[in-house]
């Protein structure tokens, strides 16, 4: 018995020498191994007596199991050792940047339109566009303009004939929805609008959203209630805005709609001429000539309309402080609006 | 409209500060634009008088006068001004007065004589541009008097911007009025006495068109002193109005414009012949305006003229010849109503706009001539002398406006604002207004509009009124009721914010051009096609509109290029506007441009171009979004603006709906461009329509694949040959993969290989060996019918 403990001595000093997985196996089979050595020392018990014979062959399985503990246990040291190289040899920066394309951006105004759409959207209003190339009824008559009204002279119209030219807000995409729908109507209507005009503050072309409400029952005060909740969500702010009374030729009656500066939140600054408020929209009650133009009869319906310049928009919530920025397309410009 | 707040004072005068003022006119509608002091800050400068002039000892242009500021004492000041003589009275800047800027009157020596103080000019004292020597003033103006209160300086200049339907307060008295109801506060109007003639000359006056001239007033006044000048108190308020004084009979005519909004004409009665006919003009008449422009008169244009020739375009501008001047005695003195539908637009058309014309086209109260003659007629007496004869005047009632009457309805207050207002507020708010207002049964009113509420004709008009004067910011407010209906939406539909987010993922930014190009550039990309040209471009680079959005996009790049970017990718969605046989068509396109590297530049990939390839794996990208990527081809085909080998027809069943390809080298090199650049551009209409997803159920069985590499002449399209090998590869073909291309070693020069990897599957069993051979024995033989291709070892 003391060749057992010796045995396991020596076994677990070569256990505790095996620096790799195979040289762990070698050291099994030399002990454990059918022949190994301990293995052998099971064989000799037949030499013993009968009393003498299960305290032995206990004794012997008892070290075999010590050691393939110790084995197992050193196999799992190794291999945990192993992963640890490897996982140590697999290390990268993560602080590289990533691989492939980078995203682009949506143009400022673009976003600045989805957004107004959206919210109009949410509360059921529909999306309607119409040509860009107008003619004279659609873009000025049947909106209460005729050839004559003073008001044609603040639209400095793109013309190409005496009968066609570029629209100059979206209101025609309204007159068109109501020739095409019976009331209710709940439409906006984005897109680009021309003016002969090219200056610090004007591009001959900019982009409009027109709203459109025309049902039963429509007041002057659904149409405060729908441009202040408008705003206010736009800016994300509790905005103060004011009504002021206006002339549209299509709306009766008419108003501006201003906000308490965005800039200096109606303390005064250049933005807004040191008046604290900012001019945003006009709206009003749809005329009732531009109902009659359209069939709409008005005892039974009432509407409102508003609309709004989109680069003002754009300008005021991100700061933009150059309207001509919008149409050179500059990457330098384009890529802040990712 | 530009007006003195002191002036206005003087008709009504509520007791609130100018801030006030401006705050709550803005507030009804008449939008305050600015308002700016009368004149800069001086200080320390009174009504002089020179009592002496003396020539200066050192100066050929200096003069040394005695100056009396109204005390005992006077002051020697040496004075550089050609009209300083003894008499006149003008400002006198005092030692230690403080001029505009902060400029200090010291005493000082001039070439050695000594100066006790400074006369100004107009320009000086920061009143007008007018550096014509020094500021005259009345004779009677009292010496010692400080300069500021004696011109009213301490006066702010408020100017609105007034909407095209309140014409009624270009004026004075139109202000006065609206500040008068705003206020509850009493207006006291100018004093219109008739003036009583003292001769009996009338000049004859016909009118030949009422329609547009429904009442023309006349009044001769003989005999006027023609060295009167116009006293400093109206030339201040002309200024302060921002017109400029020019005469005195203009500046009365000027005057009473801004008093009364009744723009007025004088004619010099020596020029005029016969009598006045207010007609339209001849087709081709000329007229030489006061501005001395010579225009050619059209058939619509009304005319007042007289029995040889025309005289004025009614209610625009004076002509020339007939115009008093300096050499004027008699005058003949004009006070018309025209109707605006007549006025309106017609200025603009002769490229004038003009303080009368703007009046008449907003509408001019029709009930205000003869008593704007009168007033005129008095101040005329007052400055220039004279005698005047009794007033002519010729009227057609028919064609006169109509007194509006309008019925208001309580019932619509309530629908259309919301408002629930006693009917007592309803008719105070009204009668303040100047309307006569009678109840109309229950719950409705008649409402009769003063003439010069020439805008109010609708009851919708009225409730503008109502809440106008009620305040806007009083209404109600709440939120809309409406019904919930949902609205239909195609599931099948690659709809445009979806596209664009699909580009801005591959590295797209969006770009936003002008829809007008460069005539130039537009026929570089559409040769063939006439754009539609603008009658009146803003400029020789924005007149006509595209029939592509490759103008604009390649200007942006440009732009970009030229602004050292190395990689641009941009893509733009908008109209294009195509004419054609049946008319012009307006479509959406969503177009794209990229040049530059694949990848942007970094540490992982190489900088590789971008090629044809790239581009076009975004353009399948986008047609994939719909689901029916199957139903598109890419057909080599010819583009003016596009490389001729690189060049693509975007097919959809057929059908064109849009191009790809490079950049023409050519065009290149015309736009001074770096290239490669690739363009593509698509029909929205042709590529949003998309297709549900079907279900097929999925196989339990195995795929087997096979591989085959096939040698082809390098002409050979590979989508004919994939579409050879579909047709040829039976029922349970799933899948075909081009999975290599090569040409070079090993392959005869003018060849291509083709690696194509087939996959089949049938839903319900294994396929067999003997089965798969058959169709792949198939797939060969066509190819090499069809293709003379051979299978590669």
């Amino acid at each position: 018995m003391e060749n057992l403990d010796r045995l396991l001595a020596q076994g677990k000093e070569a256990v505790e020498n095996a620096n790799d997985i195979k040289a762990l196996e070698a050291v099994r089979v030399q002990f454990l191994g059918k022949k190994g050595e301990m293995t052998q020392l099971l064989k000799g018990l037949g030499k013993l007596s009968a009393e003498e014979r299960p305290q032995a062959g206990a004794a012997i399985n008892e070290a075999k199991q010590a050691l393939q503990e110790e084995i197992n246990a050193r196999r799992e040291r190794l291999a945990n050792a192993a992963l640890e190289a490897k996982l140590a040899a697999e290390r990268i920066d993560v602080t590289l940047p990533g691989r492939g394309q980078t995203s682009g951006g949506l143009h400022p105004v673009t976003r600045t339109l989805e957004r107004i759409e959206n919210f109009f959207a949410g509360v059921g209003y529909a999306v309607a566009e119409g040509p860009e190339i107008e003619d004279d009824y659609h873009n000025f008559e049947a909106l209460n303009i005729p050839g004559h009204h003073p008001a044609r002279a603040m639209h400095d119209t793109f013309y190409f004939d005496a009968h066609t030219l570029l629209r100059t807000h979206t209101s025609p995409v309204q007159i068109r929805t109501m020739e095409n729908q019976q009331p209710p109507i709940r439409v906006v209507c984005p897109g680009r609008v021309y003016r002969c005009d090219s200056d610090l503050t004007h591009t001959p072309m900019f982009h409009q959203v027109e709203g459109l409400l025309v049902d039963t029952d429509v007041s002057f005060a659904d149409l405060k209630g729908t441009v202040e909740e408008f705003l206010r969500v736009f800016f994300e702010q509790e905005l103060a805005v004011r009504f002021r009374p206006s002339y549209f030729p299509f709306t009766e009656p008419s108003a501006e709609v201003d906000i308490a500066c965005v800039m200096c939140a109606g303390k005064g600054c250049r933005v807004c001429s040191h008046t604290g408020w900012l001019e945003v929209m006009g709206c009003g009650m749809v005329h009732p000539k531009v109902f009659e133009s359209c069939g709409v009869d008005t005892e039974t319906y009432s509407g409102f309309a508003f609309g709004m310049g989109v680069e003002r928009l754009a300008m005021l919530r991100y700061g933009v402080n150059d309207l001509r920025l919008f149409f050179e397309n500059d990457l330098r410009f384009l890529a802040q609006f990712r | 409209m530009k007006f003195s707040e002191q002036w206005l004072r003087e008709w009504v005068n509520p007791a609130i500060n100018t801030e006030e003022l401006v705050a709550q006119i803005t507030m009804a509608g008449l939008e305050v634009d600015g308002v700016e002091p009368a004149a800069a800050d001086f200080s320390g400068v009174v009504v002089g008088e020179i009592l002496s002039a003396e020539p200066h000892p050192n100066a050929d242009k200096l003069q040394v006068c005695r100056v009396s500021n109204g005390s005992d004492e006077s002051f020697q000041v040496v004075c550089g001004a050609p009209n300083a003589r003894p008499g006149i009275k003008v400002p006198f800047a005092q030692v230690g007065a403080v001029l505009p800027e902060g400029f200090k009157i010291k005493k000082a020596k001039l070439r050695q004589v000594e100066s006790f103080g400074m006369l100004c000019s107009a320009s000086e004292l920061g009143v007008s541009d007018d550096h014509d020597g020094l500021l005259e003033l009345a004779a009677d103006a009292p010496v010692g008097e400080d300069f500021r209160s004696y011109l009213g300086l301490d006066d702010q200049v408020i100017e609105v911007d007034l909407t095209p339907n309140r014409g009624d307060c270009l004026s004075i008295a139109g202000l006065a009025r609206e500040v008068g109801v705003l206020n509850k506060a009493p207006v006291k109007p100018v004093a219109c006495e008739p003036v009583v003639p003292v001769i009996d000359d009338r000049f004859p006056i016909e009118i030949e068109a009422p329609e547009a001239c429904p009442r023309y007033v006349g009044r001769v006044i003989r005999g006027i002193n023609p060295a009167a000048s116009t006293p400093v108190w109206m030339q201040e308020r002309l200024r302060r109005g921002g017109i400029r004084s020019i005469d005195p009979v203009v500046d009365v005519t000027n005057y009473v414009m801004l008093e009364l909004g009744q723009p007025m004409h004088a004619f010099d009665l020596a020029e005029l012949e016969g009598g006045i006919r207010v007609r339209k003009a001849e087709t081709g008449e000329k007229l030489v305006l006061l501005d001395g422009q010579e225009i050619e008169l059209d058939s619509d244009t009304l005319v007042i003229a007289d029995q040889r020739r025309p005289l004025a375009m009614a209610g625009v501008m004076g002509g020339e010849h007939s115009g008093v001047s300096d050499q004027t005695r008699d005058i003949f003195l004009e006070t018309a109503f025209f109707d605006p539908v007549s006025i309106a637009g017609k200025a603009r058309a002769y490229g004038l706009h003009t303080d009368s014309s703007h009046r008449f086209e907003r509408g001019v109260d029709h009930e205000l001539q003869v008593r704007a003659a009168e007033r005129a007629a008095q101040l005329l007496l007052d400055i220039v002398g004279g005698q005047p004869g009794p007033i002519s005047e010729v009227s057609v009632a028919a064609a006169l406006p109509p007194v509006a009457e309008v019925r208001l309805r309580a019932e619509r207050i309530q629908k259309l604002l919301s408002l629930d207002i006693p009917a007592t507020e309803v008719e105070e708010i009204l009668q303040r207004l100047g309307m006569e207002v009678q109840a109309d049964g229950e719950g409705a009113w008649r409402v009769r509009v003063p003439s010069y509420r020439f805008d109010v004709a609708l009851e919708e008009d009225l409730l503008e009124e109502l809440a106008r004067i009620y305040g806007y910011n009083r209404l109600p407010v709440r939120t809309t009721n409406a019904s919930l209906a949902l609205r239909p939406e195609p599931e099948a539909k690659a709809g445009l914010a979806e596209l664009r987010r699909l580009l801005v993922a591959r590295g797209y930014q969006e770009a936003i051009t002008y829809s007008f190009v460069e005539p130039k550039v537009q026929k570089l990309f559409d040769p063939e096609r006439e754009p539609v040209a603008l009658a009146n471009p803003i400029s020789a680079d924005m007149a006509v509109m595209r029939t592509s959005l490759w103008p604009g996009l390649i200007k942006a790049v440009q732009h970009n290029q030229h602004r050292q970017q190395p990689r641009i990718r941009l893509f733009e969605s908008g109209q294009r506007f195509l004419p054609g046989a049946d008319g012009l068509v307006q479509d959406n396109v969503l177009a794209g441009a990229v040049f530059g590297s694949r990848f942007p530049e970094g540490w992982a990939a190489g900088n590789e171009p971008s090629d044809f390839f790239d581009v076009k794996g975004d353009v399948e990208a986008l047609l994939a979004h719909g689901g029916a990527l199957d139903q598109y081809r890419f057909v080599a085909a010819e583009h003016p603006a596009l490389h001729p080998g690189q060049c693509a027809r975007i097919e959809r069943n057929g059908e064109a709906v849009g191009y790809l390809g490079a950049l023409h080298p050519s065009l290149l090199k015309t736009l001074d461009l770096n290239g490669p650049v690739f363009l593509f551009e698509l029909a929205l209409a042709g590529i949003e329509p998309g297709v549900l997803p079907a279900f097929e159920a999925l196989s339990k069985f195995p795929e087997t694949r096979r591989d085959l590499a096939l040698l082809v002449d390098e002409s050979v399209p590979v989508s004919a040959l994939l579409e050879s090998v579909r047709e040829n590869a039976g029922a349970w073909l799933k899948d075909v993969t081009l999975f290599d291309v090569y040409q070079g070693e090993g392959i005869e020069n003018g060849k291509k290989s083709l690696a194509l990897g087939l996959t089949w599957q049938h839903p319900s069993r294994t396929l067999n060996d003997e089965e798969v051979n058959e169709v792949f024995e198939a797939i060969v033989a066509a190819a090499k019918q069809r293709f003379a291709a051979t299978l590669r070892g």
